[in-house]
This record gives structure tokens, sequence and C-alpha cells, in this order.
């Protein structure tokens, strides 16, 4: 399916929304680029650690609600700049969890209980601060009453614990990855690091799923251990080589040091990062486009080695 | 660089951390100064090391310096390139979470280890907005050891954090244990000045080594809360072997050390 009708297909205006990927490495970048074309809006994002799609979803104005474990987008921006700003100026709602928290919770979604339980967090302010009221909770169904709860061990001090944290279970209403390889059915091989997508994919109601190749069933069938995610739970195949860019997806390319960097300038200035969306998202009227506008040049230079999976000697500042 | 060429602030910092660990300790790390320190002491003090990170890597290669945990460089050459809940896990589990050291990096620091990576102000609506906890409140929570990396600032070394984002002794004596978590946290800080740790029956800390050309009482003026330095001596400088490595082999072109 082209990218721009699964995104319009499945990401509607106050959708729960869950994108994959971990800080600079395969975040689904096309994807989230053409989100910001259809300027869909009233977004609530979920994440454990993420940077650059993240960013630029809050400096676009997509989202207005936020629950996260971390947001940094590494050397270019230690605090992704469109988060932090937006949070100091009260634009979006949040809710701060560890990644952990955020890891089980998509794993709970995924096994269908309604939460699950760790030894993480207590005595912290995780605990004792809550972003979204008691009002706001109570108002929006998809919204659990609770941010977490504390309760003692059921099972007296089995395995030498007096209490247990709980934290409560995560279905998105539309999860977006981004892996190496897919069929068009929508079985998935990821390399490298999975970060936590097979948990979020498999929480979602709906998964769109990007890829850098597109292959016939039989290749991956030959080969079963190396796929992670099983069709059943996909919606959409949308085959988008250099569809993390300027993310890195691990054996294709790497970030893009020089283009996290522009970014990490432009989101300083809001004028500027105006003119930077409407130049670089806007401007391009879908992902090729806007390789186009990077050039080969950067294209080449972040490419990498198949079997080291990085690009080597790369220059990074 | 000239072997006696004397060391700088951030190298006698990574040295001191590198220290801390063992011959068969898991070091579960970040990126930055702390990836570097725990690169350091595989090669000089803890060979047998292995290092491993939240994003589910495990005793990568590390051929490059990677600038993020989920940095492609991380992926390269691992035991097992897995998922947060396995990193998680690995912590939590009271097998080889026992084995854990980790390095930790805040913005903010209390008498009792507890660290601040989320804001400066009102959590709703603060001045200063941090990344957040990332995994820095699991670790925190589930590793007997960890390591805090800090600069020495009054700002940074405060009576109260604004927000308790890593649980260390939390009020000190045995409110850890009280709040639900097992023993850990914090228990060593390492600072550009010199090297703290933690009273074993108060939970607070105390000053344990400083820096040559460090006086104690720099460090009392950089910090906001009561120090007490009674039991401090003066740090073995780093010796040429471990400036060497460091220099030589894990940072050459200085990407991190400078």
């Amino acid at each position: 399916m082209p990218l721009q009708q699964a995104i319009t297909r499945y990401v509607k205006d106050g959708s729960h929304i869950s994108i994959g990927g971990f800080t600079l490495s395969r975040n689904p970048m096309a994807a989230v680029y053409e989100i910001i074309r259809q300027k869909i809006k009233h977004l609530h994002l979920y994440a454990h650690s993420n940077g650059t799609g993240l960013d630029e979803l809050i400096g676009a104005g997509c989202i207005s609600k936020l629950e996260i474990a971390y947001a940094g987008n590494g050397k270019a921006a230690p605090t992704c700049i469109r988060f932090a700003r937006s949070v100091q100026n009260n634009e979006i709602l949040f809710e701060h969890y560890s990644n952990f928290m955020m890891s089980l919770r998509f794993m709970a979604g995924a096994m269908g209980v309604p939460f699950l339980p760790t030894l993480s967090g207590f005595g912290s302010d995780i605990i004792t601060k809550w972003g979204f009221s008691k009002a706001l909770r109570r108002s929006d169904s998809k919204i659990v009453d609770k941010k977490l709860a504390i309760m003692d061990n059921p099972f007296g001090d089995w395995a030498g614990t007096s209490k247990v944290l709980l934290v409560p279970a995560i279905n998105p209403d539309i999860t977006i990855i981004h892996v190496q390889k897919a069929d068009a059915m929508g079985t998935c091989s990821i390399q490298g690091l999975a970060f936590a997508d097979i948990e979020q994919v498999k929480a979602s109601k709906h998964v769109i799923v990007t890829c850098e190749e597109l292959v016939n069933k039989e290749a991956l069938r030959q080969n079963p251990d190396l796929n992670q995610i099983p069709f059943i739970h996909v919606s959409a195949v949308c085959h988008v080589p250099l569809g993390a860019y300027p993310t890195a997806v691990f054996g294709h390319y790497d970030y893009d040091s020089v283009y996290l960097r522009r970014f990490a300038t432009a989101a300083k200035k809001q004028d500027e990062f105006i003119k930077y969306q409407d130049t670089y998202i806007h401007g391009a009227k879908d992902h090729d486009a806007f390789l186009t506008m990077i050039g080969q040049e950067r294209i080449n230079a972040i490419t990498a080695d198949p079997i080291i999976g990085y690009s080597v000697n790369m220059k990074r500042d | 660089m000239n072997k006696m060429h004397p060391h700088t602030p951030r190298e006698i910092m990574t040295i001191m951390a590198a220290r801390e660990i063992k011959n068969g300790d898991i070091v579960f790390s970040g990126t930055g100064i702390s990836m570097l320190a725990a690169m350091a002491a595989k090669n000089i003090n803890a060979p047998d090391s292995v290092l491993f990170f939240e994003t589910g890597a495990i005793d990568s290669l590390l051929e490059e310096l990677p600038f993020a945990v989920a940095d492609s460089r991380i992926m390269y050459w691992a035991a097992a390139n897995s998922r947060l809940i396995d990193a998680f896990a690995t912590m939590q589990n009271p097998i080889t979470g026992k084995k854990v050291i980790a390095i930790l990096g805040a913005a903010q620091i209390d008498p009792y280890g507890n660290l601040n990576t989320t804001c400066i102000g009102e959590y709703s609506s603060p001045d200063i907005r941090f990344s957040g906890s990332g995994g820095g409140c699991d670790v925190a929570s589930f590793v007997p050891r960890c390591i805090a990396f800090m600069q020495h600032e009054k700002r940074k070394f405060v009576k109260k954090l604004d927000y308790l984002t890593s649980p260390g002794q939390l009020e000190g004596e045995n409110s850890r244990q009280a709040a639900g978590l097992k023993p850990g946290g914090v228990s060593v800080v390492v600072t550009n000045l010199g090297v703290m740790r933690f009273d074993k029956k108060t939970g607070r800390m105390y000053l344990d080594q400083f820096y040559p050309g460090v006086t104690p009482e720099k460090i009392i003026e950089n910090t906001e809360f009561d120090m007490d330095v009674s039991r401090a001596t003066q740090t073995d400088p780093p010796t040429q072997t471990e400036l060497k490595i460091l220099r030589e082999v894990y940072d050459p072109q200085r990407l991190i050390l400078d």
C-alpha cells in the first residue's frame, strides 16, 4: 500500500499512536513526515525512548498528549529540543515513566493483561507526580484511571519482595515501525536490536510496517528463525527504502549526523524551525522527493557496510 | 600525545570510574564518558568484564565509539541483540542482577545519592526539562552498585532534588528497603574533583578521595549540603599505563575526552 494511503487510513486526529525505534535508530521517519504533511493533530503518543520522530511530531504540533520515558537524540540534542520547549511552555500534557515501565506497558497490552508488575521506581517522583489529572483520566475512556499503583506482594515475601509496582497496559490505535525486510503480508525480519518494536506491534489495534526491502514470502519462510513479527499483527506494509532516514537502520545505513545537527539547530528557534519543516517536510511531496533534496552524496556517506552494520569511519561530530 | 602530559579532569574521572569496575562485572553503561570508562576498565583492570546496554545489546565489539545506546555500533558482534524487556530483566533478575555495576549521569544529586534527570522547577511546568528517566530509574532500582558521574557544582549537589527520578538511599537509614527496593542505587559518585561514597549506616554521602591539586575545602565549597570530609584521602593519580590506554586505544580522536 502506498504510505500516503496507509497514513490516511489508519492515523486520525486524536489517534493513540506508538512509533518504533529508539532515539536515532530505526524511527519510522517517512511515516512521521507523512503524518506531518497530512497535518494530523491531537495525537496521543506512547514511546519508551524516542528522539528524531518524536521531536519532529511535537515540533509540527501533531501531539497533544505524551507518555514517555526519555526524549533525546544523541549528540545533536541530548534532550529533544522541541519536546523540552513544549513541556516548558505547557503546550502538551505528558506522563513520565521509565523505559522498563513503558516496555512492560506495551508487553501487558500485547499479552492482554491489564497490568504487569515490576520492582522499579519505589520512592521516586515517577510514582508521586502525575501529569494527567484525575478529571482528564475519568473523562477519556482511552486513558486509564491511574498512572500506576502499588500492591503488597500477594505471595507474602516470595522472591524477597514485600510489594510490587503495577503499570497499566497500553493498546494503541496504531503502531508504526520501520524494518529491514517484510513481505507483502506483513511478516517482518528485524536485524540488530528490536528495542520494544515487537511488544508495540502486538499491543496495537492496527500496525503499519514500512520496510527497506519488500521481499517475497519464500525469502522469509526459508529462515523463520530470523522473523520476529508474523503477518497476523500487521494492517499495512509499505515499501519505503531509506524510510528511517535521517535515523539509522542496522545493515543498511547510519544516522545522518549532518542532518540531525541541522534539525537540532533549527529546533532552537521558532521561525527557523517553521522554515526548516516548510522546506524539508512540506516542501517535499513524499519521502522520495525529500531524499532528492538530501542528495546522493549524503546517502553515499551514510551507507552501511552490510556486515558490520554501520558506515565505517564515517565523519561524525 | 606526550606521555608526561598531566591528566585532564575528564581523564581522571574516566579512570576513577574504570577503577571501580572489577573483573567479572557486567557493566551497564550509557554513552559518552561512561562508556569510555567501561571500555578502559576492560583493558586496564577488568579484562573479563562485560558491557551491556538497556537497548538489549550485550558484549558488543565497539570498534568505534557509539553516540547513543541505539547506535548501530553497539549492535555489531554482540553476544546477543535483544530487546529492552530482556535488558531490564537481566538487571531485575536476582541471579545476573547481582553482578551488574552501572554508570549513570544526572543533573542533580542529593546527599543520599538520589538522582534527578527529569527537570528543574515544577514537574508540570518546569524551568528546564531534561530527557527524563530512560532506564535510569530502573537501573537505580535494581542494580546493587551504581557509579554516578557528575560535574561537581553547588547547583548539582543539592540538599533537595527538584524531581527524584532514580532512587538512591531515599532518606537514608533503612528507607530504601522500607519503600520496597532491594539494596542498591548509587554507591559511588565520581566528579571532576573527587570520589564520594555513602555511609553504610546513615546512607549519607561522604568524601572518600580528593584528586591531586584539589582540597577537601574546594569540594565543600562546591556542594550545597554538608559533606563529611573526615575520612578523605588523596587519590593515587592516574598511572602512565591508564592514561596511555585511554588516550591511544579508546579515544585517539578525543571525541569524548575533549
